[in-house]
């Protein structure tokens, strides 16, 4: 990467933090934001447990009309896109409207809305399907409603690899940035905890049928059992370096400087995952060494064969307990194309505030050779960190960043 | 719709449930020439509006309609003369 493209507004919507600060308080104190689902009765599902964003509501924040065409996911990433622009002190409407743009990454698209209006046509008919749904559902609405609310009309899209999107977005307005535009809006934000949802959710195989919101999502543990899936996610506004200081911008987080993604070869090939690959591709691409990384956000799956992948990849490349790792989302559940998203923004605090934040609930698997951080934030002076994502299907997404010092 | 006749009043409620509790457009006696784009409707909020005044009086509007009616008087008068139709038949 040539020049270089920086962060600066961060917003989070989280099962246990509403907003930046709210969060990183929550996360660093450990505080989980997992429980029973209360926005369906979960009782007949085999998995009951999710980390939903308590007390939104979207009439706090948006108009009505917004309101009566959008799904939640799509309420929750409009307030976080107009709270992560203020946190960069953006004033949207003085800037060149081609200049901006806004990239997102969605695992599912609008499913709470979507469901209804399916509810509709099968129990109503056809003509009692709302014309929003022809939008509402769709992967790329988060990023077109934002587009429209805040006249960022320059290049923008939306990119769909599961968990790994996250971080591909990110890197897709990375891209961006250094072709051209002023300011991207990126990361995702998702919210598919409805029945719908549920059952899409259940197919992967991969949920926790655990009833106990502290030992149903242990990623690297010897208990390891699936995840708890979660809404929410987090935004960020990603510009190049020398227009934010020339524009004033009030503080820079950080520095996206390196990105890599592989796809894994086919099951039963017995070839070797791609993930190493992946973050070799990244330090490469940002010209670091692997000594030069103070911490690494794992992608956390909890399903044994797949943390002990990522383990040995982070062993092989770092070498064995030769660098930090952890995985907040044991606080919040994994959020689809929110969680990466969320982790860059933790990995970006982490800087800030000289604190490494805990895998929660986990006892480290003597199996793996991994420095996992639990229960307790550890104070670290970090300048440099890797984010990795993976998405059901075979995606690998790394991504590092670095302070600006 | 107590005559059987539509008026600005039931497009007006129609409205306001097709765009979203307390944020539907300004539609009024004194409004009802203006342009329905200039009252901050857009074609969806109209394909919304459309499609539940169908539902509500069980009638079909052409497709033109929607395309047709730029003002709420011009929408007001298509579905009076729809429904003349449908009571005639």
């Amino acid at each position: 990467m040539t020049s270089q493209v920086v962060v600066t507004g961060i917003d989070v919507v989280s099962p246990n933090g509403f907003g930046a600060d709210d969060y990183w308080t929550a996360t660093c104190g450990g505080k989980s934001g997992i429980g029973r689902i209360s926005r369906f009765d979960a009782r007949r599902y085999p998995a009951k447990l999710a980390g939903e964003v308590s007390g939104f509501r979207a009439e706090d924040h948006l108009p009505g009309r917004l309101i009566a065409q959008t799904d939640r996911m799509t309420q929750l990433a409009l307030v976080s896109a107009d709270r992560a622009l203020a946190d960069a002190g953006v004033s949207t409407e003085d800037m060149p409207e081609f200049g901006m743009g806004v990239m997102t990454a969605s695992s599912c698209g609008g499913f709470e809305f979507g469901q209804g209006e399916l509810q509709n046509l099968w129990s109503k008919g056809g003509q009692y399907v709302s014309a929003y749904q022809s939008f509402a559902w769709f992967y790329a609405v988060n990023t077109g409603q934002i587009s429209i609310r805040h006249g960022m009309r320059g290049p923008s899209g939306v990119l769909v690899s599961d968990q790994a999107g996250g971080l591909d977005a990110i890197a897709r307005a990375c891209r961006l940035v250094r072709d051209g535009s002023d300011l991207i809006l990126s990361g995702g934000v998702d919210a598919s905890i409805c029945p719908w949802g549920w059952v899409a959710h259940l197919s992967s195989g991969r949920l926790s049928t655990s009833e106990q919101p502290e030992r149903a999502y242990l990623p690297f543990d010897a208990d390891a059992a699936g995840h708890v899936p979660g809404e929410g996610g987090a935004l960020l506004v990603i510009e190049d370096a020398e227009a934010a200081r020339q524009r004033g911008a009030a503080r820079v987080y950080g520095e996206i400087c390196g990105y890599g993604s592989t796809f894994d070869p086919k099951p039963g090939s017995g070839r070797e995952p791609a993930l190493r690959k992946a973050i070799e591709i990244a330090l490469d691409n940002a010209g670091m060494s692997p000594g030069e990384i103070d911490v690494v956000f794992a992608d956390a799956v909890a399903i044994p064969e797949l943390d002990r992948i990522e383990a040995s990849a982070i062993t092989e490349v770092f070498g064995p307990r030769q660098v930090p790792v952890t995985a907040p989302k044991t606080m919040t559940g994994r959020l689809g194309s929110g969680a990466a998203p969320l982790d860059v923004a933790a990995a970006l605090l982490s800087m800030r505030t000289g604190l490494i934040p805990p895998t929660m609930n986990v006892t480290l698997s003597p199996e793996y050779d991994i420095d996992l951080v639990t229960t307790w934030p550890r104070r670290a002076s970090v300048a440099a960190a890797v984010v990795l994502a993976r998405g059901h299907g075979g995606f690998n997404s790394a991504v590092v960043l670095r302070s600006i010092g | 719709m107590a005559s059987g006749e539509f008026t600005i009043k039931d497009l007006r409620r129609i409205l306001h449930e097709a765009a979203g509790e307390g944020d539907g457009a300004d539609v009024d006696v004194a409004t009802i020439d203006t342009d329905f784009v200039e009252l901050g409707c857009d074609s969806l909020v109209l394909l919304e509006t459309c499609s539940r005044i169908e539902r509500e009086l069980g009638i079909k509007l052409d497709d033109s309609t929607l395309f047709d009616s730029a003002t709420p008087r011009a929408l007001i008068d298509a579905v009076n003369a729809k429904l003349t139709v449908y009571q005639a038949s």
